[in-house]
């Protein structure tokens, strides 16, 4: 397959992250062509033909999130980069922000002015503060060069941008928590309705958008937003970033055409080259930690026997009972010497963590749900824990604030799922649990 | 008003932060529109312990005096996000990341490794002071693992002898500078 490069085409010319070299490779383009030739409206019409669909993990149409805006008169409007990249399994955002700075600047002025907004931020996870630094950099350049700050290019557009670092929480990439980190509070999510776009920073209506979402208004704005759509498959339009992770030969952050078969991108060797070590795939995560487990032989084909893509659609075909999600592109791959409870139990732990301790489900479910996965990994559960954990499961999901609960309670859902004969191996063979790995699961003969 | 009581005998002298800290401070603190401010704490935070080498009590009462809001907004701010030391630790940090994908290429046995190299457990500093041993939540860097963070710098694709290096270049100052 021709895999077009739109947001990491140019990582690899030495001094990218510089204005001067960024803009002798074709960069600003898209503020020049909004500002002096198109009109907001416009800029959002663009994003909307192009079907971008966000970049974070909830896939939500960028420009139907833009056109919920609310623009009562006389009150200021914020766009919000989400850089607070936490998802385990993600680390897309840092890569393209480290060596493309000037990418991200470029589509929060653009966005910005789509939008409507004049004081703008990018909010960055606290243990990224070398690429606030780097991002930093970037924008005094832009600023020097005319590209921020008052009448840019002559428009009598204004725009200040400014970058906000958390301070180690997973939750602050909820938007609502993020709104209230960045207003320098405790990073607990709020009620919606009202949504950000009534109600967001400081009270004022306020888009949060996924760093790649951003930076891919750029090439959707410069080439239009048809041209965009035409990448793709389907409602899968575009490129997408993928962090691969796990036990591959060559794992790192890939752009990939949407619709490149997941068989391609674990084996082939433009992409991640295969399982390493020469062993053989167990499992796949193929969109962060959040988003449910797939046993290998639902990883490249579908329960239906159809090759799958790395689509929306293809990835979630079969639902929860046989499918995952596209999710944030976490895309985690296991070998089969490892062990799905631990595994199970890890990502436990993470979402307990994580819970900001605000909703009684969330706060408590998740530490019970630790607990359990840890006497089932060390040899000392029962079989009764593993319904008790589907228990769990069923009185967080759906009976919180944010997502975070149906964050922690569909991994573990999903685990019992596919694998439940390896749960019950370390509750019938006790010992051997201990000694070593399960290895491959079976696929069941009966269709799932 | 004490957030940790079992320090009060380390942590109850008045806080006066460096100039340059002070200087960056109403820098950032100015950044923001009127009367919103306070957006600018966490940041503050950050470069409080970036000086200090962790967050006590008094400089975070001196934290609120200085944006003019009530300490409690401070410590509920400061608890809540886990990159803040409360306690006094080593000055070094290493924080090793032990979530899923990191597990997969073994931050387990790098944590171990770690552990009887320098002779603590998860949570303890050395007794020359030099060294406190944490494990983190996803860090963000996945595909580079194991990993570890100090002092916001990434030490990626970690192996034991990565690990004896890196000791000693901390040992040898090489990354006091930056």
């Amino acid at each position: 397959m021709n895999n077009r490069k739109l947001l990491l085409e140019n990582v690899h010319i030495p001094g990218i992250d510089t204005f001067d070299v960024y803009r002798k490779n074709g960069g600003y383009r898209s503020v020049e062509k909004a500002l002096k030739s198109m009109t907001p409206d416009e800029v959002v019409e663009e994003v909307k033909k192009s079907g971008l669909r966000g970049r974070g993990g909830a896939g939500f149409p960028t420009g139907m999130k833009w056109s919920f805006l609310a623009k009562p008169e006389g009150v200021p409007r914020h766009l919000v980069c989400n850089a607070d990249e936490s998802e385990p399994g993600t680390f897309k955002d840092r890569y393209l922000m480290e060596k493309n700075p000037h990418l991200l600047i470029e589509g929060m002025i653009t966005s910005s002015f789509a939008l409507g907004a004049n004081l703008s931020f990018i909010y960055i996870r606290g243990e990224f503060m070398y690429v606030l630094h780097i991002l930093e950099k970037a924008i005094t350049e832009a600023y020097a060069n005319g590209f921020l700050g008052k009448n840019i290019l002559g428009s009598g557009f204004d725009l200040d941008l400014r970058v906000a670092p958390g301070g180690g929480a997973y939750i602050c990439g909820e938007e609502t928590a993020l709104l209230e980190s960045l207003e320098g509070k405790r990073g607990n999510p709020r009620m919606k309705p009202p949504f950000p776009a009534v109600k967001g920073l400081w009270g004022c209506p306020t888009v949060v958008n996924n760093v790649e979402s951003i930076a891919a208004v750029v090439p959707i704005v410069n080439e239009g937003g048809d041209a965009y759509a035409q990448i793709g498959v389907g409602r899968s339009t575009g490129t997408k970033l993928i962090s691969a992770s796990g036990n591959l030969v060559r794992p790192g952050v890939y752009e990939i055409e949407m619709g490149v078969s997941v068989e391609e991108f674990i084996y082939g060797d433009d992409y991640c080259r295969g399982i390493a070590n020469g062993k053989k795939l167990k499992a796949c995560i193929p969109g962060g930690s959040s988003v449910p487990i797939l046993p290998h032989y639902l990883v490249t084909k579908t329960a239906a026997g159809e090759d799958r893509l790395m689509t929306y659609e293809s990835l979630s075909d079969g639902g929860f009972a046989t499918g995952s999600m596209l999710g944030s592109g976490g895309f985690i791959v296991f070998d089969e010497d490892q062990c799905i409870v631990r595994n199970t139990w890890n990502f436990a732990r993470f979402y307990a963590h994580e819970s900001c301790g605000q909703c009684s489900p969330c706060r408590e479910g998740t530490g019970w749900m630790e607990k359990v996965l840890n006497r089932l990994e060390h040899g000392q559960g029962n079989m009764r824990d593993i319904d008790l954990l589907e228990e769990i499961n069923k009185k967080i999901e759906g009976n919180t604030i944010c997502p975070l609960g149906d964050a922690a309670a569909w991994p573990v859902a999903a685990a019992i799922r596919h694998f439940r004969d390896e749960f019950e191996w370390h509750v019938n063979e006790r010992e051997q649990s201990q000694k070593r790995n399960y290895g491959l699961t079976t696929q069941p003969s009966v269709a799932v | 008003m004490k957030v940790n009581n079992h320090l009060s005998h380390i942590d109850n002298e008045p806080v006066e932060f460096s100039s340059e800290t002070m200087s960056k401070m109403n820098e950032l603190i100015a950044s923001y529109p009127e009367g919103k401010h306070k957006s600018a704490l966490i940041r503050i935070l950050h470069l409080v312990q970036t000086e200090r080498g962790w967050v006590s009590t008094p400089s975070m009462n001196k934290v609120a005096e200085i944006l003019n809001i009530q300490p409690i907004e401070v410590y509920e701010v400061a608890t809540f996000y886990t990159m803040f030391h409360l306690e006094p630790v080593g000055k070094y940090v290493f924080e090793v990341c032990h979530t899923g994908p990191c597990m997969l290429v073994g931050s387990d046995n790098i944590i171990e490794y770690i552990e009887n190299k320098l002779n603590i457990k998860k949570g303890e500093t050395t007794k020359d002071g030099l060294f406190t041993l944490k494990t983190a939540e996803c860090l963000g860097g996945c595909g580079y693992g194991p990993l570890l963070q100090c002092k916001y710098k990434f030490h990626e694709h970690l192996t034991k002898e990565r690990v004896d290096e890196l000791i000693e270049e901390y040992r040898s100052g090489k990354y006091d500078q930056n």
